[in-house]
């Protein structure tokens, strides 16, 4: 494995603009990614994350605007030559190639000796855990493998930035959190500069040193996981990630409130609805302000619909004025 | 296990419509085997005529071959490339010179010999060389290759193959060469089998395309049923399917291959 914490580049968007026809997708956008941070573009489908993350890769070329890989401007560069490495949702392996052989691909244009090639393709199998697989035409794998080898593929040229655009949305959920989890500790290992762009908010959270949510073509938010959850800048933010209470001026997430008996209580409602997911339930209120709201609660208590309780909001639970 | 009586009705017909096709087929073969087609089978069977035939017609029979492949260089130089830029490009612009592209096989070939005669048939020795065969040949022949591979085009996302190659470092030629062209070959040999089938065979514009020095086999069939024995004239079509099914067979054995991972 390679311990190369040393090429990873920091990343500048510097008033970024992009239209497809006569519509904005991008607004005017900054952007600075540090060396071997791992940023995660997180938003709903048409926010322009995806198209943020074109421009960085140098798949599209930015209206106006500047894009900088460290000191270097390579605005006008086309992806070939600007040393990134990428992984498609739809995983874009080459199906008339085995899996050795896309993941030499990289290597190959660049020239590079068949001895070096070999070794480096090894190399690279073992650290997605695929080595056996390395004959495999592509067409006898399974979603996961296809995205262990687009994986393998795009980190085998020591890319100087590697983008992930929705790797893990074509998996189901179980797969999902696996590779999650493998990724997590494969960009931590290589050490490289990382983009990830996906509409799930638990990916983002897990795999993000900071997070950039979007919304209409704007950055709403760039902080870390924790920033992004506790102090959200407004509503949209706020809604997106997680779910979010609003009962006589107080916000709350699910998981900062407790029940209490009614009297002992200056909020109270009646239960409208219990789900028990095993580790909690999630209950649902009509508070008497006609609020409704949702809870994350301890699993063992029981509550029948129609039961009144009294709400405890624990102090500070949010600490933005914005939404 | 019993079957109803309404499957061997079926088969029946099917068995009648099958022969229909097939007997002329094989009378044209036995007549060309046949010693004097007036007297019948009881002439008895001859290879004179083949014989006659493969001798006589070395010239078409040569220049058919020649054209046919020289049609299958020119339709996959021009075919493949143009159904490349047709896949990428979107718009109306695009789908009108698809459109366009089918002109040549919906107007009689007739008329498209008669324009190119108009256009070009006093420019130099051009009216007398085979490549005036060779135009009409592909302009026919060359929808059915950009039809063929851009279907294929059309299936795989090309595109996103692109940008997997291209973010991997690779220039247009080397994605061109090492990813484009390998995904496209079940249409290009497609395309292919019917760009030698057509050329081989395509007799309305070859008529009028020709001239005695570049007569192509199924005009000098034309020319042996009109003017010699109708033996000779059915001897022509035993070496004509002699000629094409061995190609035809190399060309499937070929495109099976490459459906093999």
């Amino acid at each position: 494995m390679s311990p190369s914490t040393d090429h990873g580049v920091r990343i500048t968007l510097s008033r970024c603009t992009k239209h497809f026809g006569t519509q904005r997708v991008l607004e005017p956008t900054d952007l600075t990614i540090a060396a071997g941070e791992t940023l995660v573009l997180l938003g709903p489908s048409g926010c322009g994350k995806t198209t943020t993350l074109r421009l960085i890769a140098g798949l599209e070329a930015p209206d106006s605007g500047r894009v900088q890989f460290d000191n270097e401007d390579v605005t006008a560069l086309p992806i070939e030559r600007r040393n990134v490495g990428m992984v498609f949702q739809s995983y874009a392996l080459f199906p008339h190639m085995t899996v050795a052989e896309n993941v030499a691909y990289g290597l190959k244009v660049r020239g590079m000796p068949a001895a070096d090639r070999a070794r480096r393709v090894d190399e690279m199998l073992e650290m997605v855990q695929i080595g056996p697989l390395a004959g495999r035409a592509i067409t006898q794998l399974s979603g996961g493998q296809k995205q262990r080898v687009a994986l393998a593929r795009a980190i085998a040229p020591r890319p100087r930035v590697l983008l992930l655009d929705e790797p893990l949305t074509a998996l189901d959920a179980r797969l999902r959190e696996t590779l999650r989890s493998d990724i997590d500790a494969l960009l931590r290992s290589i050490g490289v500069t990382t983009v990830y762009v996906t509409h799930d908010q638990a990916e983002a959270m897990a795999l993000a040193d900071r997070i950039a949510v979007m919304d209409k073509g704007r950055i709403a938010q760039l902080g870390t996981p924790r920033e992004i959850y506790f102090q959200p800048a407004n509503a949209f933010v706020a809604d997106f990630i997680g779910t979010l209470n609003r009962v006589g001026g107080q916000r709350f997430r699910p998981e900062d409130a407790e029940l209490v008996a009614p009297q002992d209580a200056a909020l109270a409602g009646l239960v409208t609805a219990s789900h028990f997911l095993g580790d909690h339930q999630r209950v649902q209120l009509r508070m008497d302000g006609g609020e409704d709201i949702v809870l994350k609660l301890p699993p063992r208590a029981l509550l029948a619909a129609g039961q009144r309780v009294g709400l405890r909001i624990h102090p500070n639970p949010l600490e933005s004025t914005a939404c | 296990m019993r079957r109803p009586a309404l499957f061997w009705l079926l088969l029946a017909f099917t068995l009648c419509v099958a022969a229909f096709l097939v007997v002329p087929v094989g009378l044209s073969v036995l007549t060309g085997l046949t010693n004097n087609q007036f007297q019948g089978l009881s002439s008895g069977l001859t290879f004179k005529w083949v014989v006659k035939v493969w001798t006589d017609y070395q010239g078409p029979l040569w220049l058919s071959l020649g054209i046919a492949l020289a049609c299958l260089a020119c339709t996959l130089l021009l075919g493949v490339p143009a159904a490349y830029v047709l896949s990428r490009t979107q718009g109306r612009w695009a789908r009108a010179i698809e459109e366009l592209l089918m002109l040549p096989v919906a107007l009689p070939g007739l008329a498209t010999g008669l324009a190119l005669i108009l256009a070009y048939g006093a420019v130099g020795s051009f009216r007398t060389h085979w490549s005036f065969v060779l135009v009409g040949h592909v302009l026919f022949t060359l929808p059915f290759m950009v039809r063929a591979v851009l279907a294929v085009l059309l299936s795989v996302d090309m595109r996103q193959l692109e940008e997997g190659a291209r973010s991997l470092g690779a220039s247009f030629a080397q994605r061109f060469f090492g990813i484009v062209l390998p995904n496209c070959k079940p249409g290009i040999v497609a395309g292919a089998l019917m760009v030698l089938t057509l050329s081989i065979g395509e007799f309305n514009m070859s008529l009028l395309l020709h001239s005695p020095f570049t007569q192509t086999l199924p005009v000098g069939l034309a020319d042996a049923y009109a003017s010699l024995r109708i033996e000779v004239g059915s001897a022509y079509t035993i070496v004509f399917f002699l000629m094409i099914v061995p190609l035809l067979i190399a060309l499937q054995v070929a495109g099976g291959r490459s459906k093999t991972p």
